[in-house]
């Protein structure tokens, strides 16, 4: 192995490296910034939709971890066969998102926050009303199209750092 | 013939003025510049530290650690204070004494080679008139700190490591010293208050090779990138101090930033004038210069890889030796047949030479082994 | 003493294990290496500190859910997995993928593979010693990539974005401005790379001429992907076995001629820009038109098994699937490239030192999740 070139290869190295001094690093810090998350993100948790799931159970069907347990029973008290519980172990949860693309009355979100992590092993396990849409657990727009538009725009590390650089 | 007449800026500008600061009694000047030595050291440490890391952290398009303190300024002292509430765990085999002894072996030489790099026109401890000697022997002790680490904790990863340590200190001393040499005849003393006083033109300007062979000596003494294979995840080892915690590992650390901030230091006395510059307080220039070589040496950590070990001593004996050798003998013909009144032609044919005699070399050694049959 | 004299002295050879959790191995790996000094003699691998069992949850799953399984095989590039995973039941079923899921398909599986060399290269680097900068930077770059994934499925590493007849959710927006100028900037980025490291001495000595892999050790293990390439293999399945649109894109396939570490490292950098003109074709003469073929959820692919292909950025995956008839496959087996190309390590790497070792083991660039399955 022969030092070909003499250190010309080294000089070449230390004068990208010390452009880089100059730069603008690519950072972000964290608690005081926070970046746009996709609008499409399939984040923590799972939001359901009272109002729409009718408990055929595909989604239960189409869970490859068999992380919802869905429960129906007739309720005498307004006459109607309904969902009477709705469990989602979002500790199973592998985050997939096939549940929501199966559910064919559109009854189901992933969750747009990433910041929902539980203190207690018991609070992961979530059930009925806990599973609704809420300001904590807003809805993202993942197989939902009506939803993403609402949703603000990503941030794109392409756009947003710029290199300070001449243009050629 | 006087030693005027050897050197290439044979009038001194500047009188050398002895130390004797604040005055009338040698044990002031003793006492005040032990304790400005100590604090000095520390002050630079932890300076070194905090310059490594964020510039370490800006050329890698990150930023360096700014949560604690402003500017992450305090990020220093959350380290020593860390390694302070440690457990100091000693190793069952470990040959206690030894081990307790070697990172202060390590440590107290490094400070000591500060005892004659001046600060100002006889801003120093001591004025020996064999200053560069005195560090060039007292560094080296250190090294022996290094192995009796490696010995002491019993495990036979931590002494293949020091092993090789004290293998490449060995080899790196020989260019070390001969680049030194030259810049000794340059100025015609082993003083280091001399050989600033003498530095009309920076020494990095006559003696470009012997600048270049000490950068790259003294990376390889003290252990750092590219040379750094005795420390960073050193593939199956961690290095000599594996078994240390604690304030000894401490210590080990300490030393590591201590010597690169001392050749720093001799490197800003012996080529780069020392404390000299216009219309700003001597100290602070010396500071200044200091700092900016160990970004220097920073940058160089940032971009290069890791050379392996038997790359290691090629280099040192197949391509520094050599080049050393050369360059002294060169600098012994200038030195006595130069004239005296043209020293800027002297600058650029040194500086011709040394492009031609590394791109001459470079192709004429090869860089370690291949492949051994087995 | 005299040199021969020296070079017989008696030593003796001693094992090191080089642990599973280590800084430098890519993944829960263990090596037993005999040393003799510094030089290497042999080394003994033992992995399945990863093993999970997917080829057995395979045949638990329906077809649509074990895709995200999938993901989780190589999970540095989880899209091409997922590609090959469909391609193979696509071909069991006989559906037909519309053009504008093909397109789809081949811009995403380019862009995984540079993503995918950059952590390769990084990695690599990262072993040789530079302090993480050329890591950090093509970190960089990656981020930009997962950005444009993010954007189309939501998630940074596990995509679960092709579906059997298609992909996932059509692409919004703001995706093909975002890639035009991510193209431009990686452009720029590339050259500057290549400024910073390809004349490096350092690297051209611990790289050139370390682990070469002769052309007929690395046919005879079956080798595949950039490793065998850097070999002088000229062997590509996107050429030689054109799956999915690929044989409508001008692309060259760069080979190296040692086969050692330099010219691996070479080789992926090269493919990153070949990657780089596919995807601009692509995304110039992509077509509307409806991105998933109407296969139903619970798919039922008739009896019968197949084998599926790709060139993956690591080497060639292959999906064997045995079907009965039923939703879920009867046997799903993997065919783990880095696994195989793990196989010529130990001719690799005997004579060489230590420190050898760990940057040759970076060079072939192996994923535990796809050895260990």
């Amino acid at each position: 192995m022969k030092f070909e070139r003499f250190g010309a290869g080294i000089i070449k190295g230390m004068t990208v490296t010390i452009r880089h001094l100059l730069r603008h690093p690519t950072v972000n810090q964290y608690p005081e910034q926070r970046l746009n998350v996709s609008r499409r993100i399939r984040g923590n948790e799972l939001v359901w939709s009272r109002a729409r799931c009718t408990g055929c159970a595909t989604c239960a069907k189409a869970c490859p971890q068999g992380a919802i347990e869905l429960v129906t029973a007739a309720n005498p008290a307004n006459n109607k066969y309904e969902v009477e519980t709705y469990r989602v172990d979002t500790g199973y949860c592998i985050q997939c998102g096939l549940c929501v693309e199966a559910c064919p009355f559109d009854a189901l979100f992933m969750g747009y926050s990433y910041e929902r992590a539980k203190y207690k092993r018991g609070e992961v396990i979530q059930t009925n009303d806990e599973l609704l849409e809420s300001a904590e657990r807003p809805a993202s727009g993942y197989y939902h199209p009506e939803i993403a538009e609402k949703l603000p725009a990503q941030t794109l590390l392409v756009e947003r750092i710029t290199e300070k650089r001449q243009k050629k | 013939m006087a030693i005027v007449d050897l050197t290439f800026n044979s009038r001194l500008p500047m009188q050398v003025v002895p130390p004797d600061w604040p005055g009338n009694n040698y044990w002031w000047h003793w006492l005040f510049f032990t304790v400005v030595l100590i604090a000095f050291v520390l002050m630079m440490v932890m300076g070194a530290i905090y310059i490594e890391r964020r510039g370490l952290g800006r050329m890698q398009s990150r930023l360096g650690p700014n949560r604690t303190g402003p500017f992450g300024l305090l990020q220093p002292v959350a380290d020593a204070v860390k390694v302070l509430l440690k457990e100091n765990i000693v190793p069952d085999s470990a040959d206690k004494v030894v081990h307790w002894l070697a990172p202060v072996v390590a440590f107290a030489p490094v400070v000591m080679i500060f005892a004659v790099v001046p600060f100002q026109n006889g801003a120093l401890l001591a004025d020996l008139n064999i200053g560069i000697l005195y560090i060039v022997a007292i560094s080296s002790v250190s090294t022996v700190g290094v192995f009796m680490a490696g010995w002491s904790s019993g495990n036979k990863y931590s002494l293949l490591g020091a092993m090789r340590n004290m293998a490449a200190v060995v080899s790196y001393e020989l260019p070390l010293v001969l680049s030194i040499v030259g810049v000794v005849l340059a100025a015609g003393s082993l003083s280091l208050n001399q050989i600033v006083l003498t530095q009309n033109i920076p020494f990095i300007l006559l003696q470009p090779l012997g600048f270049l062979i000490f950068f790259a000596a003294a990376c390889a003494e003290i252990n750092r990138s590219p040379f750094d294979l005795m420390e960073a995840d050193s593939e199956i080892v961690a290095g000599f101090h594996t078994e240390y915690s604690g304030m000894k590992f401490a210590m080990f650390y300490l030393v590591e930033y201590a010597e690169a901030i001392a050749m720093s230091a001799i490197i800003t006395t012996l080529f780069l004038g020392g404390w000299r510059g216009p219309w700003l307080p001597p100290w602070l220039w010396f500071i200044i210069k200091t700092l900016i070589v160990f970004f220097v040496m920073v940058w160089t950590r940032t971009t290069l890889p890791r050379v392996r070990i038997d790359q290691l001593m090629a280099l040192a004996w197949k391509f520094l030796l050599p080049l050393a050798l050369i360059n002294l003998f060169i600098t012994a013909i200038q030195v006595l047949v130069w004239p005296q009144a043209l020293p800027w032609l002297a600058v650029i044919i040194n500086i011709a030479v040394m492009f031609v005699l590394v791109i001459i070399w470079s192709r004429l050694f090869r860089l370690g082994w291949g492949r051994v049959e087995v | 003493m005299t040199t021969e004299q020296l070079m017989t002295l008696k030593t003796e050879p001693f094992v090191v294990n080089i642990g599973p959790v280590h800084p430098s191995t890519h993944g829960v790996y263990r090596m037993r290496v005999t040393l003799d000094g510094e030089v290497v003699l042999d080394i003994e691998p033992v992995f399945g500190y990863l093993h999970r069992g997917i080829e057995k949850l395979a045949e638990e799953r329906t077809y649509t859910g074990f895709i995200p399984l999938t993901d989780r095989l190589d999970y540095m590039s989880a899209m091409s997995n997922n590609l090959g995973y469909c391609l193979a039941v696509e071909k069991l079923a006989g559906i037909k993928v519309p053009e504008r899921a093909e397109y789809l398909r081949v811009i995403i599986a380019e862009l995984q593979r540079i993503a995918n060399h950059c952590i390769a290269v990084g990695a690599m680097l990262n072993d040789a010693g530079a302090f993480f900068t050329p890591f950090l930077y093509l970190f960089r770059e990656r981020e930009k990539i997962y950005d444009l994934f993010e954007m189309l499925c939501g998630q940074r590493l596990t995509y679960n974005y092709m579906r059997i007849g298609g992909v996932g959710q059509d692409i919004p927006a703001e995706f093909l401005p975002a890639l035009a100028k991510f193209i431009q900037k990686i452009r720029r980025f590339i050259s500057e790379y290549e400024f910073f490291l390809k004349q490096n001495e350092i690297l051209l000595a611990r790289a050139k001429g370390v682990g070469v892999l002769p052309k007929e050790l690395a046919i005879n293990c079956g080798i595949s992907g950039p490793v065998a390439r850097a070999s002088g293999i000229k062997w590509d399945l996107r050429k030689a076995d054109p799956y999915s649109i690929y044989d409508r894109f001008e692309f060259d396939i760069p080979t190296g001629e040692n086969g050692d570490c330099y010219d691996r490292y070479r080789v992926r950098i090269e493919e990153m820009t070949q990657s780089l003109r596919i995807i601009e074709q692509a995304s110039k003469q992509i077509p509307g038109g409806p991105i998933r073929a109407d296969v139903p959820h619970l798919i039922r692919p008739p009896a019968g098994e197949v084998y599926a292909h790709i060139e993956a950025p690591k080497g060639e995956l292959g999906f064997y699937i045995v079907s009965d008839n039923s939703i879920a496959p009867y046997r799903c087996h993997v065919r783990p490239t880095s696994l195989i190309n793990l196989a010529a390590l130990r001719q690799m790497v005997r004579g060489w030192k230590v420190a050898d070792l760990i940057i040759i083991f970076g060079s072939i660039d192996i994923t535990m999740g796809e050895v260990d399955r």
